[in-house]
């Protein structure tokens, strides 16, 4: 066994932890509360732990795919060759980034579901499966187990939303789902006429890689089947305009499925189009970016836009989020290193940022049950540590420097400004538009006159302190120190097809 | 040579079903579940023997029935579906009636219908095995005799099923009359070099047969009686319905379409690309409104025979490797449709044997009266809508990637749209269950050792295919060559039979 195979055992553990203790929970009988929490902590401390491994043991200098392991599971019959599908798991910088935050996140949002006491054993179950899906989708090479990680991941939402959240949660849920399963019909149609069209009789994606620069993918096909790929992956993504289940969907959702899915399931999205589309149809990204940088830009400003408007803490992230995918969209559209790699850490920074500002949303919203701006006013002066961490969320939102949003979006905009300088400029209005919104609700919530309605709140509990303080390094290490990150994920970037340096 | 080895299996269950209705005629007091416990064991002796003939050197009965290894597979396939619906019927029988050794002895019968459906190459042993199961069906559905609904059902039932029966008969007239013999080589010989002023007569008789056939497997627009006789019959005959009898249809489909008719597949595989849009379609966008569980599910798997049908087409407009690919998807995916549904009512079934109601607003809690059920359903219903780790997502995905080819691209496409569709009623149903508290005069209850046992093995069963179906596969790619090696070398096999 080769050091990199047995790497791959980590990258294997980390997939299967979620899933072992999804399984774990089934048996687990539901009135021990206690026991369901431990032990998807433990198994949460597991994934933490592996995906830092994960992360720090990628060779930055060494690029290319790495931790490779690679089981056969179906070949050799009717129309699947040899390698027909394989469990083939690696990882590249773009998704060894993407495992530790995955990490991060799902670690703080065991740390803020801890408190739950309402049938946790089924919410865990759930949590866990989406997780999996989450993991696997980052690290399959496989076109089958892509998809079926992709799909995975999706699947427990209407549940967690319906049974868990709050708000309109049976419309929320429903639109959630039949969008992102939408999103999904088109992926499933374009992943059937790949297989066919290249006619390799493997889903190797690799290989499949290569019959899209190779040219045995045909460019016609390319330039046909490249929409149906990125606006399949995009709904996921909150691609403008089907984006709508997006701040719908976080308004229900509970704290820690708002955490996950904001900051870590929307960019499976993004993920994809990177994977399906610019890997896999070169010839297609070629054709179609400009196209995708256009729906970024009126993403990034729509959404700044909505948020402004907006009342309720959770409409105005999720608006928020739709706006910073945006970034992600018009990062990846511009196929230069620097706007590409800008995508990827805006994809880091937003999980990050957004889980934390969920995670506070969820820390207020359990105590006061509504999260009208207009209701609140000088929460300071009872929940300080809150509001510090919410500020330092907000401002990463922002992009002050010293926090990853910073780091982030200026590698997207100086990207963009290479090659599209008009929308350059439109995504600077957009993160001026940031400001505001966030300051607004700044000045109206946190520091306002107070009112003496809320003089009974409490500050975040230890535990979501924990999290908020996780959450917080990892965005300040970003914004600090970023090189870890843009070694890694710019020698990944490199190296796709189409991307110059 | 006359080799009745062949028949040994169906020796067994024709045996057992006498043996059956004898049994109850000496002890006319006996424990009805009993009985059911009988026929569970006789299909398992049928599987057994069946078991004895995998991978065996293709054999025919003097032209008339083929055994290989597709026939094996529905042997397979029929023990599994009667071994499981016996036992579903034990509890809900043993309520309804007072004699139940025909319901089921005609169980084992309409099984050995299957087999040989699946396994005639001559149209009048196609047609009469067709009949043999549908008789059986007849009855069956019509068994709750004081059941008004039971008895409407069955009427109806039989109506549109002789109607269907007739248009079969005088397609194969037709077929007969240009081809002059019966025999599948025989017909398909004379199709390769028939001359064009047959085009009327052939068409005809191919629309004929398929509306004959499209009856059974209740394809749009032949499918109006499914909805009234899967509501009326009893639970488990439902599951029977949805299960035996369309994997039967697509038995004989396959043997027809791929062996008889395929030297002139241009005539008919439009009307079965046409077919499945539609029945896809339909059947989807009707099951919407639906508020009767078993109308519900009527209607869901009328949605999955339009899937079903694109095999068919692809088997149409591709060569014997794409057909033979395509039928190992089909045989796979209908496996794990017949594991699902069987999982489906089995849990139902429990449901029903305890609240007497059926309807989906009934459903209303269950999550917490009941989750055992409520997570087999979910399960199954999951597994129909195509959602990893269920058998749905693998069998789904397998048999439209075998069946894409560039003409049918669009077809495929309306398929994957039409399982989004089915996503949205599927989770109707699941929101009834997990979002809402139950009623409050319904206690928290619990479920027959048999049918949480018979529920759990096949659950396991869905999640075991979704999760490693390359065993299955395999064998679903080994039953379907000898369809495809026969068409391509049929010359001069069995002139007359």
């Amino acid at each position: 066994m080769t050091f990199d195979e047995a790497q791959g055992y980590v990258v294997l553990a980390t997939l299967a932890a979620p899933l072992v203790a999804a399984l774990i929970l089934l048996f687990v009988p539901s009135e021990n509360k206690m026991l369901v929490r431990y032990v998807s902590a433990f198994f949460a401390a597991v994934m933490l732990g592996c995906s830092i491994y994960i992360f720090t043991a990628f060779q930055a200098n060494g690029g290319g795919l790495q931790m490779q392991l690679r089981w056969t599971w179906v070949e050799n019959v009717a129309f699947l060759k040899k390698d027909g599908i394989s469990l083939y798991l690696g990882v590249d910088g773009i998704s060894a980034t993407m495992a530790l935050l995955t990490g991060i996140v799902a670690f703080a949002a065991t740390l803020t579901s801890w408190k739950l006491e309402y049938r946790n054993k089924d919410f865990f179950l759930l949590f866990w499966i989406l997780v999996g899906g989450v993991y696997g989708t980052f690290f399959s090479l496989d076109l089958f187990f892509f998809f079926f990680f992709y799909e995975l991941a999706v699947m427990p939402l209407y549940l967690l939303i319906g049974v868990w959240g709050s708000t309109r949660k049976e419309y929320g849920a429903l639109k959630l789902t039949m969008m992102l399963v939408g999103g999904s019909v088109l992926m499933w149609i374009g992943i059937f006429a790949i297989f066919h069209e290249a006619n390799l009789g493997t889903f190797d994606m690799v290989k499949l890689w290569a019959a899209g620069k190779d040219g045995t993918l045909d460019p016609t096909f390319q330039k046909t089947f490249f929409p149906f790929l990125v606006v399949g992956c995009g709904v996921l993504a909150a691609l403008w305009p089907f984006h709508t289940w997006s701040p719908d969907g976080h308004m229900s959702a509970p704290t820690a499925v708002s955490m996950v899915h904001a900051g870590v399931l929307m960019k499976l999205g993004a993920f994809g189009i990177i994977r399906l589309g610019i890997q896999m149809l070169p010839v297609g990204a070629a054709f179609w970016m400009p196209g995708v940088m256009a729906l970024g830009v009126i993403g990034a400003v729509y959404g700044a836009m909505a948020a402004l408007t907006q009342r309720d803490f959770k409409l105005i992230s999720g608006y928020s989020s739709v706006s910073h995918m945006g970034y992600v969209l018009m990062g990846l559209a511009t196929m230069n290193q620097i706007g590409v790699t800008g995508a990827v850490l805006q994809m880091f920074s937003h999980g990050v940022m957004t889980a934390l500002v969920f995670l506070m949303i969820g820390a207020l919203y359990d105590q006061a049950h509504t999260r009208d701006l207009k209701d609140f006013g000088g929460i300071a002066k009872v929940m300080p540590v809150w509001v510090v961490m919410y500020t330092i969320a907000g401002l990463a939102n922002v992009g002050l420097p010293g926090l990853s949003g910073f780091t982030a979006e200026f590698h997207i905009f100086v990207g963009t400004f290479e090659t599209y300088p008009l929308f350059g400029g439109l995504a600077i209005f957009a993160a001026a538009l940031a400001a505001a919104y966030m300051l607004r609700m700044f000045a109206t919530v946190f520091f306002g006159p107070f009112n003496p309605r809320w003089s009974a709140l409490k500050d975040v509990t230890p535990l979501e302190a924990t999290a908020g303080a996780l959450l917080i390094g990892a965005m300040v290490f970003m914004g600090v120190w970023w090189a870890p990150f843009t070694d890694r994920i710019s020698m990944a970037v490199l190296s796709l097809p189409g991307v110059t340096g | 040579m006359r080799d009745y080895t062949t028949f040994i299996p169906e020796y067994v269950a024709a045996g057992g079903a006498i043996l059956v209705i004898a049994v109850e005629l000496i002890w006319p007091n006996m424990r009805k579940d009993l009985l059911a416990y009988m026929t569970a064991f006789v299909a398992a002796g049928w599987a057994i023997a069946s078991a004895a003939f995998i991978g065996m050197e293709p054999r025919s009965f003097q032209g008339l029935i083929q055994l290989d290894n597709f026939t094996t597979y529905f042997r397979f396939l029929a023990s599994g579906i009667v071994l499981v619906t016996a036992l579903m019927s034990a509890g809900y029988m043993r309520e309804r009636t007072k004699t139940a050794a025909e319901y089921y002895g005609l169980m084992l019968i309409a099984g050995i219908g299957m087999v040989y459906m699946a396994a005639a190459r001559e149209l009048i042993t196609a047609y009469i095995s067709l009949e043999l199961l549908s008789f059986c069906l007849y009855v069956l559905v019509g068994y709750l005799k004081r059941d008004s609904l039971s008895s409407e059902a069955s009427l109806k039932y039989i109506l549109l099923g002789a109607f269907s029966s007739a248009m079969f008969l005088y397609g194969a007239s037709l077929i007969y009359g240009i081809a002059g013999t019966t025999s599948y080589d025989g017909i398909a010989n004379a199709l390769a070099t028939r001359g064009a002023h047959t085009d009327a007569a052939v068409i005809v008789g191919f629309m004929l047969i398929l509306a004959g056939v499209g009856f059974k497997v209740s394809a749009v627009p032949f499918h109006m009686w499914a909805p009234d006789a899967y509501e009326g019959a009893p639970m488990p005959i439902t599951a029977f319905l949805s299960t035996l009898s369309k994997a039967a249809g697509f038995g004989l489909i396959l043997r027809l379409f791929s062996g008889a008719f395929i030297t002139d597949a241009l005539e008919w595989r439009w009307t079965f690309a046409l077919l499945a849009a539609l029945t896809m379609t339909a059947g989807n966008l009707l099951a919407i409104q639906q508020t009767n569980l078993k109308r519900l599910v009527a209607y869901s798997s009328i949605g999955q025979v339009g899937y079903m049908l694109v095999v068919i087409a692809a088997i149409g407009y591709g060569d014997a490797e794409i057909g033979r690919n395509a039928t190992s998807g089909l045989l796979l995916h209908i496996t794990g449709y017949i594991i699902s549904t069987l999982a489906l009512f089995t849990a139902l079934t429990a449901y029903y044997n305890k609240t007497g109601n059926d309807t989906v607003a009934g459903l209303k809690g269950l999550a917490e009266t009941q989750p055992f059920l409520a997570l087999v359903i979910t399960v199954s219903l999951f597994s129909f809508a195509g959602l990893p780790f269920f058998a749905g997502f693998a069998t789904k995905l397998f048999m439209f990637q075998a069946a894409t080819t560039t003409e049918l691209l669009w077809l495929i496409g309306l398929a994957v749209l039409n399982s989004f569709i089915s996503l949205y009623y599927y989770l109707m149903i699941i929101r009834q269950m997990y979002l809402f508290e139950p009623a409050p005069e319904i206690q928290r209850f619990k479920v027959n050792p048999l049918l949480w046992g018979l529920g759990s093995v096949l659950m396991l069963g869905v999640l075991f295919i979704g999760v490693y179906p390359g065993p299955l596969f395999h064998g679903a790619a080994k039953a379907a060559r000898p369809l495809f090696e026969q068409s391509a070398s049929s010359t001069g096999i069995a002139k007359q039979p």
